[in-house]
């Protein structure tokens, strides 16, 4: 039961990050082909300025809560994930950097040295991020004691002794990739107005085509690269509710950003995102992270599992201090609620 | 070199470059709210404009301080994977609890503070400073307290997989070790707040210009650094070093170099702990103020390295015996300078008293250092332990991870924080430059431009 209950809570942390964070990374991407001169692109900076900080405390507090709750989870997967890790740490540090610092610098060669590393930053980390999730649903080569290690990338094959990067977290790393600009696309679409709004609005319908078709690729990847993905879902049929969930939400992002109410489309694009991502741990559900040697090497959610003392400790203040920190976000995201103004005079 | 070696190494450097960030972000929220306060209550300009110049200096030092706070909490898993296996019940805690309470309110009001100027009351936006001063004083808290249960284990069971769990979530926050090094710590991170406040005052007045916000950045700095600087070395400093004495009485011996137990023991001012011989080289010495120190009396016997184990001994002698002198050397000056500049300043000399001006301006970096010395003190005090008497060093680290892969990335990481390290200098000294003052070419803007 507690193991049932953090499970979902620490799916939860994760789903907060890629909803919030998620459009951060894809103004990111989208402010490097989108904006037409200086003043766009300070609105569009200045519509993820106030909130990217707080929405980056999800990684940090989902990634604690990973910590104590599943101790073994977290030894394991970050030290056998060690080097792509390390890199998104790199890409975090430049991409925060980058995007606080250029208003401090006047000068148009920093600028656009800054603007570019924000850019690449972010879409990296995209990337990153499709293909870790990736990795852990195809497996990893888990030996009896819990640990791995994976290099960058070996044949580019799935199998027994995969790379970070194969051909199938490539997928999973485009898919991200693409979902997040769409997902930033729309929040551009909210946050500005006039002709940068209306061409962000024309941005999602491609973006949403190329993601319609990632997504259903990903999906029949999935069902070859480990088919008993399916196990939990036809031990529960209802549970086919997700994956219609994710074509519904898909298809209201098109039908609302059509009829040009964005802040409906950008809803029904974090659903998709928490559709995509509770698809995916219920594909995995108990299993925390599937070993490539054998079932018999799975970390499993009872493997993994803190003390009951510490698990029912945790439950008593993680609950306080979620409330109290939806809180301070919802009063935030109100104060900063409507446009930015065109000249970005959020700064 | 050895991958233990190479592990202990990439953490040392990415907290120790960390750390020059949060002490700054924790001494500078305090005394924002101070100008803040002012400025409320006095409704005078000239302190709200100086709390946004601190504001735009606190917001550059807030993202370093995130960006490169990020990796801490990922290398407890990256390089050190058994140590988190069997200790993350306890000690993911604190940390899950310090983005939980901290994290999301430091950066929620961060926000407001620095963007939402006109866009909320000015009480509600003096509210936003503190909340920002509660957040990263909150956050200071829960590391000390994680590293609290590495130096001092308490509240814990074992599990018969042989994983640590918690027993009392009030006995773990409120770890004695935790509180006396908590009030310690933070004590420190106002000296240095205090220390770059009075720097930048220092520094207009030396360059004749800004003397208007130049005396506030002298009052406000000279008058917390002077109590700052005093308290930690009484009460805190001198209460943490009993605690260690008492609990940790090895790393007492290392950092006092005292290689044979005494009675009478004397305090080494200055020398060179020489491991070969058991002695120290070229020492300075005043007789039997260890044993007062520590026990109250000149009488009382304090323990040597001899009466430990070699097995028991901090690994790093001379280095935690060094780290130790600087930071309680400085320590030292802190006061002695402070105390000159606060009796100027009472009586009303401080801002022509050029050359207690100049040695303010140049001991801004001082605090940095014994900052970094006192947490080296801390953790080199505590080896060969990574849990105090519970686990190794050696046997906490991620022995997947090779020495060749932990070197990899810490060359990495060496070289993104000096780049790093050059764009903060940069953007700091644009800030100081352009000044407190609203730029002439626009209306007064409010927030961090």
């Amino acid at each position: 039961m507690m193991g049932f209950l953090w499970f979902w809570l620490v799916a939860v942390m994760i789903v907060g990050y890629v909803v919030l964070d998620g459009f951060d990374l894809g103004v990111g991407v989208l402010h490097l082909f989108l904006v037409r001169n200086e003043a766009e692109r300070k609105a569009t900076l200045a519509s993820i300025g106030p909130v990217w900080d707080g929405n980056e405390v999800w990684l940090l507090a989902g990634g604690g809560t990973l910590y104590f709750a599943f101790p073994l989870l977290y030894a394991s997967a970050f030290s056998g994930f060690y080097l792509p890790l390390m890199i998104v740490l790199w890409l975090l540090i430049l991409r925060g950097v980058s995007l606080e610092i250029r208003n401090h610098l006047e000068v148009g060669v920093w600028q656009s040295l800054l603007d570019g590393v924000f850019g690449l930053a972010s879409a990296l980390l995209a990337i990153f991020y499709g293909a870790a999730l990736a990795n852990v649903l195809r497996g990893v080569p888990l030996q009896a004691d819990g640990y791995f290690f994976l290099p960058l990338w070996t044949t580019w094959q799935p199998g027994v002794s995969p790379g970070i990067l194969d051909w199938y977290t490539v997928i999973g790393g485009l898919v991200a990739l693409v979902a997040l600009t769409m997902h930033g696309a729309l929040w551009v679409t909210i946050k500005t107005s006039g002709e940068l709004e209306q061409r962000a609005r024309g941005i999602v319908t491609p973006l949403w085509a190329f993601l319609v078709l990632l997504t259903l690729l990903s999906l029949a990847a999935t069902i070859i690269v480990r088919p008993a993905s399916l196990d939990n879902y036809f031990h529960y049929p209802v549970t086919f509710v997700v994956p219609a969930g994710v074509v519904a939400s898909l298809a209201a992002v098109w039908i609302w950003n059509r009829n040009a109410q964005p802040l409906k489309a950008f809803l029904a694009s974090s659903l998709y995102l928490f559709f995509m991502l509770a698809g995916a741990c219920w594909g995995l559900y108990p299993t925390l992270m599937p070993a490539t040697t054998g079932a018999a090497n799975d970390i499993t959610l009872s493997r993994a599992l803190s003390g009951p003392h510490t698990l029912a400790v945790g439950i008593a203040w993680w609950t306080f201090g979620m409330a109290l920190a939806v809180g301070y976000i919802v009063f935030v995201y109100s104060r900063f609620r409507g446009k930015v103004d065109a000249h970005g005079a959020a700064h | 070199m050895t991958a233990e070696l190479i592990h202990r190494l990439h953490f040392a450097f990415t907290i120790t470059f960390h750390y020059l960030f949060p002490q700054l972000t924790m001494g500078l929220g305090l005394l924002i709210v101070v100008l803040k306060s002012v400025a409320l209550k006095t409704g005078d300009e000239t302190w709200d404009r100086a709390a946004r110049f601190w504001g735009r200096i606190f917001a550059i030092n807030f993202v370093f301080g995130v960006v490169t706070g990020i990796p801490m909490e990922f290398e407890f898993g990256t390089n050190w994977a058994r140590f988190s296996r069997i200790s993350g019940g306890v000690i993911g805690q604190p940390l899950a609890m310090e983005g939980v309470f901290s994290f999301f309110l430091e950066s929620a009001f961060l926000g407001l503070f620095l963007y939402g100027e006109n866009r909320i009351s000015r009480v509600m936006h003096w509210f936003s400073a503190v909340m920002v001063f509660l957040g990263s004083w909150i956050s200071g808290f829960f590391i000390i307290v994680t590293d609290a249960w590495m130096q001092h284990p308490v509240a814990y069971d074992r599990l018969p997989d042989g994983q640590f769990e918690v027993l009392s979530f009030w006995q773990l926050l409120l770890n004695p070790w935790g509180l006396l090094q908590y009030v310690h710590n933070m004590t420190g991170a106002v000296v240095t707040g205090s220390f770059v406040m009075a720097a930048v005052g220092a520094f207009y007045l030396l360059e004749g210009q800004r003397k208007e916000y130049a005396r506030i950045f002298l009052k406000v700095g000279v008058i917390t650094g002077a109590i700052a600087s005093f308290a930690i070395i009484f009460p805190t400093g001198d209460l943490a070093g009993k605690y260690v004495a008492r609990n940790q009485p090895a790393a007492m011996a290392a950092m006092e170099g005292l290689f044979k137990s005494e009675i009478g023991a004397p305090m080494v001012l200055m020398g060179q702990p020489n491991e070969e011989t058991g002695e120290i080289d070229n020492p300075i010495v005043v007789n039997d103020v260890l044993s007062f120190l520590i026990y109250g009396t000149t009488k009382a016997e304090v323990k040597g390295l001899d009466q430990f184990p070699q097995d028991q001994r901090p690994t790093a002698l001379p280095l935690l015996f060094y780290a130790y002198h600087i930071m309680a050397g400085l320590g030292t000056w802190f006061v002695l300078l402070m105390a000159v500049a606060a009796l100027l300043l009472w009586r009303g000399r401080l801002y022509t008293a050029r050359w207690v001006q100049w040695a303010l301006l140049l001991s801004f970096p001082l605090p940095y250092i014994a900052n970094t010395a006192g947490w080296m003190t801390a953790e080199l005090g505590r080896q060969p332990w990574l849990i105090y008497g519970l686990m190794r060093t050696s046997e906490g680290y991620s022995n997947t991870v090779s020495a060749s892969n932990g070197l990899f990335t810490l060359i990495g990481f060496m070289g993104l924080y000096t780049l790093l390290g050059l764009l903060f200098t940069v953007l700091i000294y644009r800030e100081i430059s352009n000044g407190p003052e609203p730029k002439p070419h626009a209306a007064e803007t409010v927030a961090a431009d």
